[in-house]
């Protein structure tokens, strides 16, 4: 569906995409995910053709996306970082604008009736965007994008600066949309590409650095495993308990109190669960754990082992 | 095409871009008007027509000023470069719907000359009616002329997100494109002079105003008009690569 062959970006002398090449098959949701800066957004640009690549190739289901940009560009459907909403316009007259300008051969007041109950814009339709909350902008954005039904939908952040009842129902619109379009988002959280993606594809400065499958992600990552628990005791007590475990390989305070309990950072080698372990030989000295929470998997630790093993390449 | 131009024209007059463009130029022309013909008691028109192109000037970039500037601000233009269109379809959709609103502002003024059919009996200095044929052609003049004015407004915001910029920017560079004229006859290289002269809006319209159909003047102000509009699709072509 999607064919990406030796990709590059550069500004000035700064590669922006360097040398990204991947196909994404029909029916994928992808994820890119990175850290800010990262490429993610300039490789979205160049798929949709808002910005050309300085070297490589798009094909967009097979069209050359720099030698047929109209043709290749009716496959696409994309929500940009900051949603491109007419604010002078009402939601239903800025989809039929939309409409318009894809040139869709679809009957209009249904098409556009089924966007509407898909991103449950149906109460606001009537309403001005300049007036809509940041949630309902990005639902219009987003069914800007959908309309037309092309193949493929591209979304840059679609949840970033939403609330967190917005986020979780965004995803549960892309995962609906998932079902029938083939899906590339961008987030810099991993937990929300998991959440969604089939896919998921690690950019880093310009280079993807792990292309996996979401569930594989972390399981191919950890060479250990970092559980944060917060324990009700005396510190050094509770300190030499977690030490004495087996399997663990470092400690560290991170020295927040709250009452009588202390937080600690616990390292153990990967393969080994430690938290057995651990609740039973804390309650034999009679200290309760208060919170136990598997910290594996935050980004910033993931993208230190990726770089890390990338650097090592 | 069609959907920026419709929207285009909705743009108009749903904010208050159009219905300000229509009373500064209906007003400042009835103005003109009023003190070069009806109160020199004359239907001769080319003195009222002649002060109208520099009214354009300052009343045409109202019209484009936001065309591009506002799309790079909201940040719509990327909805419209990725949607499946070309830079000309886009563009024009734009000027388009701007040549329409200079359109319905000089149907407007057509009714400025109704009373000089009735007025021009008794004009003194002229001792005849008003010549329609001159009318016809101002009229035409000023379209054209008006086309060009355009479509360097609508390259200008395509340069800058900024309207008041882009609104300054145009006045100044219409202003120098109608004054190269006038300086031309102090130039004395004749080499020059052509040169400049190519660049004078202002002196293939003094065929016009005599009555007659000028041709290649005609191709002149087109020709204009086709390369800024080209200009503007490359500078949106060329932003791809940045």
């Amino acid at each position: 569906m999607i064919e990406v062959q030796n990709l590059i970006k550069k500004y000035g002398d700064t590669y922006a995409v360097d040398d990204v090449s991947f196909s994404i098959k029909q029916g994928e949701i992808v994820g890119f995910l990175g850290p800010n800066g990262a490429g993610k957004t300039t490789t979205m640009n160049i798929l949709t053709g808002y910005l050309s690549p300085t070297m490589g190739k798009v094909l967009i289901d097979g069209i050359d996306i720099m030698e047929k940009p109209i043709e290749a560009k009716r496959n696409i459907g994309f929500l940009p970082e900051t949603p491109p909403l007419y604010t002078d316009m009402t939601v239903y007259e800025f989809l039929c604008f939309v409409y318009e300008l894809k040139c869709c051969d679809l009957n209009k007041e249904k098409h556009l009736n089924e966007v509407i109950s898909t991103v449950k814009i149906n109460d606001v339709k009537d309403r001005l965007i300049r007036n809509l909350s940041k949630g309902y902008k990005q639902r219009v954005g987003i069914a800007s994008a959908i309309i037309g039904n092309p193949k493929i939908i591209i979304l840059d952040e679609p949840t970033v600066g939403l609330d967190p009842q917005q986020i979780i129902e965004i995803r549960n619109l892309i995962r609906i949309l998932g079902k029938s379009h083939t899906v590339i988002l961008s987030s810099h959280l991993l937990n929300e590409v998991q959440a969604v993606c089939t896919r998921i594809l690690i950019i880093n400065q310009g280079r993807i650095i792990a292309d996996e499958k979401a569930s594989n992600l972390l399981g191919s990552l950890g060479q250990s495993t970092k559980i944060k628990v917060k324990v009700s005791g005396p510190q050094k007590e509770v300190y030499s308990i977690l030490n004495s475990l087996p399997g663990v390989t470092k400690i560290t305070e991170s020295g927040i109190k709250e009452g009588d309990s202390f937080t600690f950072l616990v390292e153990s080698k990967n393969g080994i669960d430690i938290r057995k372990p651990m609740f039973n030989a804390l309650a034999k000295k009679n200290f309760p754990i208060m919170g136990l929470e598997n910290t594996e998997g935050e980004l910033e630790d993931v993208f230190v082992k990726l770089i890390d093993s990338d650097k090592r390449r | 095409m069609l959907a920026i131009y419709k929207r285009e024209m909705r743009g108009y007059f749903t904010t208050w871009t159009g219905y300000i463009f229509l009373a500064v130029a209906i007003c400042l022309s009835a103005f003109i008007f009023s003190i070069s013909t009806l109160l020199n008691s004359t239907s001769e028109l080319s003195g009222y027509f002649s002060i109208i192109v520099y009214g354009m000037v300052v009343f045409l970039p109202i019209l484009t000023m936001k065309s591009f500037s506002e799309e790079k601000k909201l940040k719509t233009e990327q909805l419209l470069m990725t949607a499946p269109i070309s830079s000309w379809q886009m563009v024009l959709g734009k000027y388009l719907s701007a040549l329409t609103m200079l359109g319905i502002y000089l149907i407007s003024t057509l009714i400025f000359f109704i009373p000089l059919f009735d007025y021009a009996v008794v004009d003194v200095v002229n001792g005849y009616g008003p010549n329609v044929a001159l009318m016809i052609g101002n009229m035409l003049a000023m379209m054209l002329i008006g086309a060009c004015f355009i479509a360097v407004g609508i390259f200008i915001s395509s340069l800058t997100e900024n309207q008041f910029a882009s609104i300054v920017l145009t006045i100044v560079v219409l202003l120098a494109f109608l004054l190269i004229g006038s300086f031309n006859s102090l130039i004395e290289n004749e080499s020059v002079r052509v040169v400049l002269d190519w660049f004078s809006l202002y002196s293939r319209y003094q065929s016009f105003t005599y009555g007659m159909f000028d041709i290649s003047a005609l191709l002149y102000y087109i020709s204009v008009a086709g390369i800024f509009v080209f200009l503007t699709t490359r500078v949106f072509e060329a932003r791809r690569y940045n």
